[in-house]
């Protein structure tokens, strides 16, 4: 039998989940379109003035790959809660914590990593201004990796708990909350003519937080869920 | 006379001297709120800005600082309860957290009332508004959560591990909002009062802080009775009955 390294292990789960996440295309799909008709809703309440529109922007923007972020989230461990997958994880005598990050990851790059791409394209509905579009891939590219890490906290700790989804929002949104802000702000100063570096550094520094404590937190969540 | 504190760390001993102390607490809890509303609605002068108006911050502030420590004693705890596994500390974290979600729900709905008069608007989206709303959304997280798993203990330890996570995210929330505020829209309202407060209002205020104080340990001493009643009903055959 092959010997597998620590960062064997890990390439190897992220290929593993992504070649899952590929095999129920729908799931992804799901999350994407979500993001995209949220976002789209926001003109036909609001109204269609280009001036509200492109104040608005940013923070619909925002709150909307928050929420798909939050959808995505219950898929985040059920499957392999459900068969099993998860119990051989703990069991395994590699670190948890590395384990579940390799999860995280490949769950952002199915899930995040999509509305980051798509944002720009959504921003010209909006009449964003061409300079702010760069700030807004950057600020969602430094912000969706914290909103999965710290989901993963929160989805951990609903497993298999009924009333799981909107249990789930009410526990993980609140926590969002300064992601939306210094993420929504480094936009909004883009678009107003002010540097944006004092929001992008602080959304980079919430991401260092919450890849020091997020796996760690979720590993301590996912073995609650199992005793 | 040495007396073994860590013997009330067993839900069956914590019982009788949670019985014992509660009355004590809750009767000075209304001995304090009596006499710092006393102080507060007739010793202490009208302010000459606000008029009567600022006589709510007798209610107001002890409820805003009681939100905000519960929620500490609450990650106190759990922290405790994670370091130590001892179950009694698991049952005060759920003791407390309805009586922090009522402080903090009182010091937003006073804030409130505050406002009208004084800002002319019941709300604004000010920094100590927004995270004191941020905290009654974490303490629901942290109920809502223990409801909802059926196993006592592993709704034990989720619930505490939300706690932790929440306590670390608090200050984060706060300084985001603060910024989000300064950096977007000009203060709109300042929250900074008359640098003179009237040391009779002070004091005032600081009896009626101990009476939030005495209340919050009785009313939590009374929830964790009711709590550990619960439980050891069944655990091991031991009835509710048996616990005097």
């Amino acid at each position: 039998m092959r010997e597998l390294t620590l960062a064997g292990l890990f390439g190897t789960l992220v290929q593993r989940d992504l070649l899952l996440a590929l095999r129920r295309r729908a799931d992804v799909l799901t999350t994407f379109f979500f993001f995209v008709i949220v976002v789209s809703l926001f003109p036909l309440g609001i109204g269609a003035q280009p001036e509200t529109l492109r104040t608005i922007a940013p923070g619909v923007v925002w709150v909307a790959a928050l929420l798909a972020s939050m959808l995505a989230l219950t898929r985040l461990y059920v499957w392999d809660h459900a068969d099993g997958t998860l119990e051989q994880l703990v069991l395994s005598p590699q670190p948890l914590v590395v384990l579940i990050g390799a999860k995280v990851l490949a769950h952002w790059l199915v899930t995040g990593l999509p509305l980051v791409l798509i944002a720009p394209l959504l921003c010209l509905q909006f009449d964003v201004p061409a300079s702010a579009l760069g700030v807004m891939v950057v600020s969602l590219l430094l912000g969706t990796p914290c909103l999965s890490l710290i989901g993963s906290i929160g989805a951990a700790l609903t497993l298999g708990v009924r009333g799981g989804g909107a249990l789930l929002a009410l526990l993980v949104l609140p926590l969002y909350i300064p992601v939306l802000i210094f993420g929504a702000g480094a936009v909004t100063a883009t678009a107003e003519g002010m540097p944006s570096a004092a929001h992008l550094s602080l959304l980079g520094a919430c991401l260092l937080i919450a890849l020091v404590l997020g796996p760690l937190a979720s590993a301590a969540a996912v073995r609650i869920a199992l005793e | 006379m040495a007396i073994n504190i860590w013997k009330y760390a067993s839900p069956q001993t914590f019982y009788p001297l949670a019985g014992k102390l509660a009355p004590w607490f809750l009767g000075l809890a209304g001995v304090l709120a009596l006499l710092g509303l006393y102080i507060g609605l007739l010793l202490a002068p009208s302010d000459f800005q606000q008029g009567n108006a600022y006589r709510i911050i007798f209610i107001h502030v002890p409820a805003a600082w009681m939100s905000m420590f519960v929620y500490l004693v609450m990650a106190f705890w759990c922290a405790v309860g994670f370091a130590m596994n001892t179950r009694l500390s698991f049952m005060m974290a759920l003791a407390l957290a309805p009586t922090g979600a009522l402080f903090t729900f009182i010091a937003l709905w006073t804030g409130s009332l505050w406002g009208k008069p004084t800002w002319g608007t019941w709300w604004v989206w000010d920094a100590r508004l927004t995270s004191e709303l941020i905290l009654l959304f974490l303490y629901i997280g942290f109920m809502a959560l223990h409801a909802a798993i059926e196993d006592v203990r592993r709704a034990d330890r989720a619930a505490a591990l939300l706690a932790l996570v929440g306590a670390i995210n608090v200050p984060i929330i706060y300084f985001s909002v603060q910024w989000w505020n300064t950096l977007h829209q000009g203060a709109s309202v300042s929250m900074t009062r008359s640098p003179s407060m009237a040391s009779i209002m002070l004091i005032g205020m600081l009896v009626m802080s101990l009476a939030a104080w005495m209340y919050a340990i009785g009313a939590s001493l009374l929830r964790v009775r009711i709590i550990i009643a619960e439980r050891e009903q069944y655990a091991d055959g031991l009835a509710a009955g048996a616990l005097s």
